[in-house]
């Protein structure tokens, strides 16, 4: 039972994809101007890296190792493709506004190593919840950057305001950059931060010291 | 067990059988659902009608309010609504009639290569649908479809005039494929309302209206027929630029409304 609940909500704090594991960054950057948005892409990644998990896992002991990734990614791809084709039937609006993400799931880095690094190694029904486990550790990583993107860039969560605007005669002047992407780095950065200093062993050893009382000298 | 899973036997096997499953599984997914995206396209495509015009408000349905809208078609070669006749040799219903399908289609397009195609595309239906929005008076505002190419893609979008034919009511694309945030801005509300009021043709009859680079002038005298630009996306501008001069010129939909001018609808 603790195996359960620590491969399905290990991934939320303590093994976070993004934040840890620095991985699915990109479509972080992408999807997350909005909570709508990014909330429908999170479901989209959970079906995802969940089923393409099991399936995986299922035959794993047939995959030929030589074309192993192969193998993965026709499974990753057609289960990208199958979801892309469930959202334009019924949520059109919201897959105009994902355009290509949604297609770019295939190229999602968590869920290649997920396939790798754990459906490979254990049977279908762990692996689905594996799959499910770091799919809600990238959406809670989603959710909380869409979470300030949204509220500081434009005053609203999920569409309703809750700053009143000055262009609408309120008093909060939004913020630009929190809409555009760069920003995104700046927000997961920050939780990296937090998470970091709340869980310690998270703290990457440096990979050089920095010799005490060094000074920077001119090129001669 | 491993071994002979790595044989050059197994190997085909195993892929062979896995793109066939998982071929048809993406297939029946595409072919079971295509009704509903179907469905959903043609709804966002009126919507994208009654939005040019300025039509729909919020809370009302997008069928009744597109069922008080008339559609007709227009003959591009004469500039005047296609007749009965002409559209019986050319074996062509009103209903089902669908534009973008007709320039595919040799029999019902004539092909621009090589000649003055500055919106880049190809070939141009020699019919092509209107929208006709009548209110008391005999005039109307008319909504005409527009289409060109961009930077990556083919933009289709709809241009709805006031009944001067020379006044834009709206304007927004409903399909484009540019780079979002920077070309794909012509689907931002703020961008499209500047099209409003702004006014097709200068004192000769040419379509003039167009988008300049940065921000409109207001003190120029241009400035009636000038649209901002999208910053970062100087070829989309271009393209849009050229697809509305293009289809309001003398090759699109120029002598027709000219006619309209005229005479009324």
């Amino acid at each position: 039972m603790s195996d359960v609940k620590k491969v399905l909500f290990g991934p939320i704090l303590a093994n976070n994809p993004i934040a840890l594991q620095i991985l699915g960054i990109c479509s972080a950057l992408a999807v997350t101007s909005s909570l709508q948005v990014s909330l429908v892409m999170s479901m989209a990644v959970i079906a995802v890296t969940a089923f393409s998990n099991f399936f995986i896992a299922i035959i794993r002991n047939y995959i030929p190792s030589s074309i192993r990734i192969i193998v993965q990614m026709i499974i990753i791809a057609s289960l990208v493709i199958v979801v892309d084709q469930v959202l334009k039937a019924f949520a059109f609006e919201i897959s105009k506004q994902l355009s290509v993400f949604v297609g770019l799931i295939i190229t999602n880095c968590i869920v290649m190593g997920r396939a790798e690094a754990f459906a490979m190694k254990n049977g279908p029904g762990m692996s689905f919840l594996d799959g499910i486990g770091n799919g809600l550790g990238y959406s809670a990583m989603l959710i909380v950057v869409a979470f300030f993107r949204e509220l500081l860039g434009a005053g609203k969560l999920f569409g309703y305001p809750v700053f009143e605007t000055v262009q609408n005669g309120g008093w909060y002047q939004p913020n630009g950059l929190m809409l555009l992407p760069p920003s995104a780095f700046f927000v997961i950065g920050l939780v990296i931060w937090a998470l970091r200093a709340y869980k310690k062993e998270q703290v990457e050893e440096p990979e050089f010291k920095i010799v005490a009382n060094s000074r920077s000298q001119e090129a001669l | 067990m491993s071994s002979n899973n790595d044989s050059i036997q197994r190997t085909i096997i195993v892929a062979v059988a896995l793109c066939l499953v998982c071929s048809v599984f993406v297939a029946g997914a595409a072919v079971g659902l295509k009704p509903i995206q179907q469905e959903n396209r043609d709804l966002d495509r009126k919507r994208n009608i009654l939005a040019a015009a300025q039509m729909l408000q919020p809370g009302e349905s997008v069928d009744e309010v597109f069922a008080t809208v008339e559609k007709r078609l227009v003959n591009l070669n004469t500039g005047r609504f296609a007749t009965e006749a002409e559209l019986k040799e050319a074996g062509v219903n009103v209903d089902s009639y669908v534009q973008q399908a007709a320039a595919k289609d040799p029999a019902l397009s004539t092909s621009l290569k090589g000649g003055n195609d500055p919106a880049g595309i190809k070939r141009r239906a020699k019919f092509a649908t209107v929208y006709i929005v009548k209110d008391e008076d005999a005039k109307a505002r008319i909504i005409l479809p527009v289409h060109g190419y961009g930077l990556w893609s083919t933009m289709y979008g709809f241009m709805a005039l006031e009944n001067d034919y020379s006044t834009v009511v709206g304007f927004g694309f409903y399909q484009q494929g540019e780079t979002p945030g920077l070309g794909g801005e012509v689907d931002n509300p703020n961008w499209k309302a500047l099209w409003e009021g702004k006014e097709v043709y200068n004192e000769e009859g040419k379509a003039v209206i167009g988008l300049v680079k940065g921000s409109v002038d207001p003190n120029s005298p241009q400035a009636d027929h000038q649209i901002d630009g999208l910053s970062g996306a100087t070829l989309t501008s271009r393209g849009v630029t050229n697809l509305v001069q293009y289809w309001l010129g003398s090759e699109g939909f120029g002598p027709f409304l000219a006619e309209l001018r005229s005479e009324g609808v």
